[in-house]
């Protein structure tokens, strides 16, 4: 039987395990808009803005695993999602993103609403194809499955051309695809394992240091990564894309690394002898200055990427594989060889430990007049851990905060853009999440700022009956922003506040929404209580301290071991180097 | 003992040739070049063209130069790109023969151009084209000849170059 082109893009879909696409049309994906609407099988979420059709893509693949996929037209509708392809690259999110594309014979005439969409797209894709050939429709689209969702997940745009999705042709479902060139390395060398073993055995300051490999790799890998922590004894520490991947209640856990990371994590780093890195890549984020960066220890990095490996950091053992893979091969020599470690330096190893989680690096004033942003936190875990809920964030303080006072108990419950920091990613991020869980509590802790950059998704989740929750912790400055004005440039707060805010509360209900609004401390249970109980979407806003900073610190270009605790501290940058970084 | 990107201990710039074993298809030399910008790799010389026109299999010859840590990121970085099959780091694998052409046109009359065709003699250059007034000569060698090839030309009158880059292969029975 013959098919139209765009009728084949619907059937490769659905035959690849989509049920939902994100997307929003145009002159030149119309045939495939027309094919959607034939068909009741593929459920189609129209945006507002493409670039919140990627991060609702991205929100959706975090939290399920599976890929996300966007639809968009030519021209500005492949711009508008270039910001969304980064992120997910950055951030290793297996997205496909279909563009629409000029006819072939008016590629490269500055057709109307032509863009060099490969060109473009190129170095913020995995891959991309462009497809000339209807016959190469279908296997195109399948091998863009396999490349996003395999390996190092990422991003893959497929540009369909209109007289391509017109043309006929005939359809036969795909078996497996194998790439012919495309090979992820997914085992380690058995050798390198039993090296890996030897030195762990030998550790007496060992640290097991986890990112968001671990949850791309899947439920497996975290089931391992905590029975490795198990039969070792090994403290770990999570980078802000790996929390939950370990669990946050987990007496070994000692919390998030890194510039606003915990002070026992970030000096633990610093002393340890040996350190294992599961899915992390030593972003600089994490490291801090590298000539400081866990200067005497030996270091064993687990990473599907090979290019990930000895990138920043000079890695002793690596293991390149599939975290999973490389955990349970890991697993199976430690115990094949009845390995022990040194319990009397692990021991002491833990005391100190304990010594410096005594300083309690997270503690800040509390205000009886004033909404601390910390506090706003702590109430939110507080009244929403036991609960079905996934958390997304914007970019700025919120997010750091977030990330220190919220807690991840297992995988796929934490979504923020971590490689990017895209401002404007939490609340598309949000939507996507809630379609892939409908019955669950989605809450995007947001910045004023940057839920301006998307909130005309308010009319998407209005549409769709989306219950998401926005929880703007409103500072009214762009405070990640004033921070870094206050502490690296005089106190000069050039164009940080934001200034002319709506009333979010009447924003939201002019969309028929439910608005919400705390200004002191003692309103702050209420609202959230009623931010939960209500069945739709809500727009929460929570005035918070203005002036907070985010606490503790690595002063950029400082290493680990010189952590500021609070203002009183001198956080200015160590050296020049460190005043260029970003 | 610590290697870095930014102002750590850098250890010594080493030239490497690397062969790339791709598919011919649209768009994977600017891959490869945007790659190199993208993350502001040095490329000294590319080549590339089709060697297996029934696989469709493309080989790009590239020379690069920077820290060992740096050869090893871009050969990773390079068989991460999806339509590439093989990267082959021939500096390391030891013993490859390394070619480049040239094509250099001198001005040329009289006792200059005993001169010069005498020097392409030493070179083992030929004299592909000839006017009353100029050559044009042909020289294949490795990148060491044909600079000093060119340098001594350079007094003689020597009006352009077109050099193709390095192409480079193992010796050898093994396959790569
Ligand atoms: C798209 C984008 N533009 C600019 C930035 C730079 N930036 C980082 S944090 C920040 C301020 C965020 O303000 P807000 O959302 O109110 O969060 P807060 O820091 O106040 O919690 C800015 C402008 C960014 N991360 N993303
Ligand atoms: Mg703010």
């Amino acid at each position: 039987m013959r098919f139209t082109g765009s009728e084949v893009v619907i059937k490769t879909l659905i035959d690849n395990g989509v049920d939902v696409i994100f997307g929003y049309p145009g002159g030149a994906v119309l045939p495939i808009y027309d094919a959607i609407f034939k068909q009741n099988e593929l459920r189609h979420i129209l945006v507002r803005h493409e670039q919140a059709a990627v991060h609702a893509a991205e929100g959706y693949a975090r939290s399920t695993g599976k890929v996300g996929v966007v639809l968009v037209t030519s021209g500005p509708g492949a711009t508008n999602a270039v910001t969304g392809l980064t992120d997910a690259l950055m951030d290793s999110i297996p997205v496909v993103c279909l563009t629409g594309q000029v006819p072939t014979h008016l590629i490269g005439n500055d057709a109307f609403q032509e863009a060099d969409t490969i060109g473009i797209t190129r170095p913020c894709t995995k891959h991309n194809y462009l497809v000339k050939d209807v016959h190469k429709l279908s296997r195109t689209i399948s091998e863009a499955f396999y490349v996003a969702r395999s390996g190092r997940p990422g991003p893959v745009v497929v540009d369909l051309p209109k007289d391509v999705v017109n043309a006929e042709t005939n359809y036969e479902k795909l078996g497996k695809i194998e790439h012919r060139s495309y090979r992820p390395v997914t085992h380690a060398e058995p050798s390198a394992v039993e090296d890996a073993v030897t030195l762990v055995e030998s550790a007496e300051r060992p640290i097991i240091y986890s990112g968001g490999g671990i949850i791309n790799s899947g439920d497996r890998a975290s089931k391992l990564l905590k029975e490795l922590a198990r039969v070792t004894g090994f403290p770990v520490t999570n980078t802000l894309m790996g929390l939950g991947g370990y669990p946050g209640n987990d007496p070994q856990f000692i919390g998030m690394l890194g510039m606003h990371g915990t002070f026992e994590s970030n000096m633990a780093m610093h002393d340890c002898d040996v350190m294992i890195a599961v899915g992390a890549r030593f972003d600089d984020r994490v490291t801090g200055r590298l000539s400081d960066f866990a200067p005497v220890a030996k270091k064993i990095q687990i990473d599907i990427d090979r290019s990930s490996i000895n990138k920043n950091v000079f890695v002793d053992i690596p293991l390149v594989g599939d975290a999973a893979n490389v955990l349970e091969a890991f697993l199976a020599v430690w115990k094949k060889r009845k390995s022990t470690t040194n319990k009397k330096a692990i021991e002491n190893w833990w005391e100190q430990i304990e010594r410096w989680r005594k300083v309690d690096c997270l503690k800040y004033e509390n205000s009886q007049s004033t909404i601390k942003p910390q506090y706003a936190l702590q109430r939110l875990h507080e009244l929403t851990k036991d609960l079905d809920v996934y958390f997304t964030t914007e970019v700025g303080q919120h997010q750091m905060w977030a990330a220190q006072f919220l807690r991840f108990d297992e995988p796929h419950r934490w979504m923020t853009s971590g490689g990017l920091g895209t401002m404007g990613y939490g609340f598309p991020a949000a939507m996507g999440v809630q379609i892939a869980h409908p019955k669950s509590l989605v809450i995007d802790v947001a910045g004023e700022a940057s839920f301006l950059m998307n909130m005309q998704e308010l009319s998407t989740v209005t549409q769709y009956r989306l219950p998401v929750k926005v929880f703007i912790m409103n500072n009214e400055y762009m405070g990640m922003v004033r921070q870094w004005q206050e502490f690296f440039h005089g106190g000069r707060y050039a164009e940080s506040y934001t200034d002319s805010l709506p009333d979010f509360v009447a924003l939201a209900e002019a969309y028929g929404m439910k608005g919400l609004r705390a200004t002191k401390p003692d309103e702050v249970d209420d609202l959230i209580t009623e931010m939960i109980a209500h069945d739709g979407p809500v727009v929460a806003d929570v005035m918070v301290e203005k002036m907070e900073n985010v606490f503790p610190m690595i002063p950029a270009g400082a290493g680990h071991h010189e952590m500021k605790l609070g203002s009183d501290d001198d956080v200015a940058p160590r050296t020049e180097d460190g005043m260029v970084l970003v | 003992m610590i290697h870095g990107r930014w102002g750590i201990e850098v250890s010594g710039v080493e030239r490497h040739t690397i062969a790339c074993i791709v598919d011919n298809e649209f768009g994977v030399l600017a891959r490869v070049v945007g790659l190199f910008s993208g993350r502001g790799y040095n490329i000294e010389s590319l080549t590339v063209a089709v060697v297996d026109v029934e696989r469709e299999l493309s080989r790009i010859t590239l020379v690069t130069s920077g820290t060992r840590m740096i050869i090893e990121q871009i050969k990773a970085q390079l068989g991460r790109l999806v339509p590439i099959h093989q990267v082959i780091d021939l500096t390391d694998e030891g013993p490859h023969v390394e070619r480049e052409l040239a094509l250099l046109r001198v001005e040329s009359t009289g006792e200059k151009r005993a001169e010069s065709l005498r020097i392409a003699e030493v070179f083992g250059a030929r004299a592909v084209d000839s006017t009353q007034e100029s050559l044009v000569f042909e020289i294949t060698d490795t990148t060491d000849k044909l600079d000093s090839f060119i340098d001594h030309m350079g007094p003689l009158g020597l009006i352009e170059i077109a050099r193709t880059g390095v192409v480079a292969i193992g010796r050898g029975a093994e396959v790569p």
